[in-house]
């Protein structure tokens, strides 16, 4: 045998980022929310990785998490979020503050609203480069100019000196992501990056955003509702419901053998180029009331046609074949039945 | 340039609705200026002589066109109870107002807006429970009874305060006036004595108005504060890592600061109404104590010269505002 039992594949970079078993809770009015339930992942240097689920599946509070950004309402219960050695949830707020914008960085959906609206771009940026990038009040404004070139800003020396409303949608974006690399990152946080803007910018702001991380060798998580999107973006797509993650694996698996009866829905959810509008179904039912105590251990399995009496039972994310893991009492495929060729 | 002179000469329209009203207001109001200055043995002969000399007598229109060209002519009649012209009267009476009121505005926003944006950052803190605080009692104490209180206190009670006499006791000479704020005058002539003494008057008025302006500017920071520091920007600016006070000062103050300056412009006309009563209190030689004089003496020129002048104040108090609030808001800029 040519692979020892113990031996790494080298194909796995060492992750940049990985979370393991983070939970969240929000502290409400109308009694906790478990927005998030012992949630892992990980995601390693120049990969692109995608978060997919329905609006409060939890993706956002995950990037929040991550980022320590959580309103004050929100605490983290538990968990780990490993930014190489540094484990992002437990450490203090200061040192945080240090470590966003230089290694970590994350842009939004509605960039305009996401810019400072009475500060022109330029300064935006030279106020990060003072921060991480080791500008010195000299350079800033021309190393601002040179950033806002590098996202493909024409005229930028202009522009620099533009208002945010004075630029369209796709402009904000660009903006958003040179300050977010400006400091060249590890790891870029994209939180549904292209809502709300056209097709065709869409597809642009998606390349510069790649585009960025091959340059920097910059991991990427993509946070989109679109699953079209993660197929066509992402190495690798994890599926969130209701603060759990059911399933994750590399895209083409994901996509060919989905394994999670949710994103099996998912799937049949999304349109696509060929199939007519007719073939589309939607996901049944609706996400639990997190509010509650004794939440179903599987938070799919009211709405789910394969639930058996083991779904009452705690589910946790199990390796289906390598590589591709599952939360799941009665997967669609068989578990443990190993990909072709793949040793057991 | 072009957008402030458009302003000025928007607001025509408003000051001749201000010369009529209060040239119709004076009329109707009980209480006749001959009979009053007649004295109370006067015969009707006489009061209608004194009616005769003061044009009294003819039709109101009459009396409204002779108003009208002697206001062109920039005369704004005579007072009767004084015997001054009501234009030299207000000129030399405006600075001392002026200058009550600027001070208790800049008392009032150096306490109020850092007390809102503490209140804000910290909310739910002890900071927050003061800026309520301060918040209530500023709008539910009325200025005489706070002017009053404080006199009470630190005049006749811990003697730290001089008696309240007007802008400076009268053993004092006040400074040869260039602005008529006596407290720039007494530096410019390097009288350090003298803006010692006028600071110790001018204290405890000030105070008394900077305590009912600082309620609605404490609240409007704190509220504006909170809304800007919930926005998407300002989770952009944390998203990279800029520094707390950067955060707070250049991206989230600056902002919260648009309300707020438009606020202010409110709190300054309440001011200059809240100014009769503590110039009363602290017998403040202003412009609002004189007119409270000459409308209790149905002295009508003095009345319609003081409303003329505040409402030329509100005027060109919202131009400064506006001017302000495009200084800060480049959208403000473009728009108009």
């Amino acid at each position: 045998m040519m692979l020892a039992s113990h031996a790494v594949p080298a194909a796995t970079p060492a992750p940049v980022l990985r979370v393991e078993n983070l939970s969240v809770a929000f502290h409400t009015r109308g009694g906790l929310v478990r927005a998030l339930d012992r949630v892992g992942f990980s995601v390693g240097a120049g990969q692109t990785m995608a978060l997919v689920g329905e609006s409060g599946s939890g993706k956002s509070v995950t990037a929040y998490a991550i980022m320590g950004l959580l309103e004050a309402a929100g605490r983290i219960t538990g968990g780990r979020a490993l930014l190489g050695d540094t484990d992002l949830v437990a450490t203090p707020p200061k040192e945080l503050a240090r470590i966003r914008g230089r290694r970590v960085a994350m842009i939004f959906q509605n960039p305009r609203a996401a810019l400072n609206p009475i500060r022109t771009v330029g300064k935006q940026i030279a106020d990060v480069l003072l921060r991480h990038g080791g500008a010195t009040r000299a350079n800033a404004w021309d190393r601002a100019i040179e950033a806002l070139r590098n996202v493909g800003i024409p005229d930028p020396a202009r522009r620099a000196k533009a208002y945010p409303f004075e630029l369209s949608g796709g402009m904000c974006q660009r903006v958003m992501i040179a300050i977010a690399v400006a400091a060249r990152p590890e790891l870029l946080i994209a939180d549904e990056p292209t809502t709300g803007l056209d097709v065709t910018t869409q597809a642009v702001v998606m390349d510069l955003i790649q585009q960025m991380a091959a340059e920097t060798g910059m991991a990427t998580i993509l946070i989109t509702h679109d699953l079209a999107l993660a197929a066509e973006r992402a190495g690798r797509i994890a599926v969130m419901h209701a603060g759990h993650m059911v399933e994750d694996a590399d895209t083409a698996s994901l996509l060919s053998r989905p394994s999670h009866p949710y994103t099996a829905r998912l799937i049949a959810a999304t349109p696509t180029a060929a199939g007519s509008l007719d073939s589309l179904s939607s996901v049944p039912g609706g996400l639990p009331d997190l509010r509650r105590a004794d939440i179903p251990h599987c938070r799919y399995a009211a709405r789910c046609e394969r639930r058996t009496d083991a779904c009452d039972q705690i589910v946790e994310m199990r390796a289906h074949t390598p590589g591709h893991g599952v939360a799941c009492w009665n997967p669609l495929t068989p578990m443990g039945q190993p990909a072709e060729g793949a040793p057991a | 340039m072009r957008a402030v002179l458009f302003r000025l000469a928007g607001a025509i329209p408003t000051l001749c609705g201000v010369v009529l009203v209060t040239f119709l207001l004076t009329r109707v109001l009980p209480g006749d200026t001959a009979t009053y200055f007649a004295g109370p043995t006067a015969s009707a002969e006489s009061i209608a002589q004194i009616k005769a000399s003061l044009g009294l007598d003819l039709p109101l229109p009459v009396q409204f066109w002779r108003y009208i060209v002697a206001l062109g002519h920039g005369d704004l009649g005579m007072s009767l109870t004084t015997g001054q012209p009501v234009r030299t009267e207000i000129v030399n009476r405006l600075p001392a107002s002026a200058e009550l009121t600027l001070c208790a505005l800049i008392l009032a926003i150096g306490i109020a807006v850092p007390l809102g944006v503490l209140a804000a950052v910290r909310q739910g803190s002890i900071v927050d429970h003061i800026c309520r605080v301060v918040a209530t009692a500023g709008v539910s104490l009325p200025v005489f009874f706070t002017g009053l209180l404080l006199v009470y206190v630190f005049y006749f009670l811990l003697g730290w305060m001089p008696a309240p006499l007007g802008r400076l006791d009268a053993f004092a000479t006040p400074p040869p006036g260039k602005t008529g704020f006596f407290l720039i005058d007494t530096l410019l002539a390097g009288d350090t004595e003298t803006f010692r003494a006028a600071l110790s008057q001018i204290v405890l008025p000030a105070c008394t108005l900077a305590l009912f302006a600082l309620a609605p500017i404490a609240r409007i920071t704190r509220a504006s504060m909170l809304a800007v520091l919930g926005s998407e920007f300002v989770r952009t600016a944390r998203a990279s890592g800029l520094s707390g006070p950067t955060v707070v000062l250049t991206y989230a103050l600056r902002n919260a600061l648009l309300p707020v300056v438009t606020v202010l412009g409110m709190v300054f006309s309440f001011l200059l109404g809240a100014n009769v009563l503590v110039e009363k209190v602290f017998a403040w030689p202003g412009i609002g104590s004189y007119a409270v004089e000459a409308l209790i003496a149905s002295d009508y020129a003095p009345v319609q010269g003081f409303v003329l002048t505040m409402a030329i104040l509100y005027v060109l108090l919202n131009l400064g505002i506006d001017l302000l609030n495009r200084a800060i808001d480049p959208r403000a800029r473009r728009s108009a």
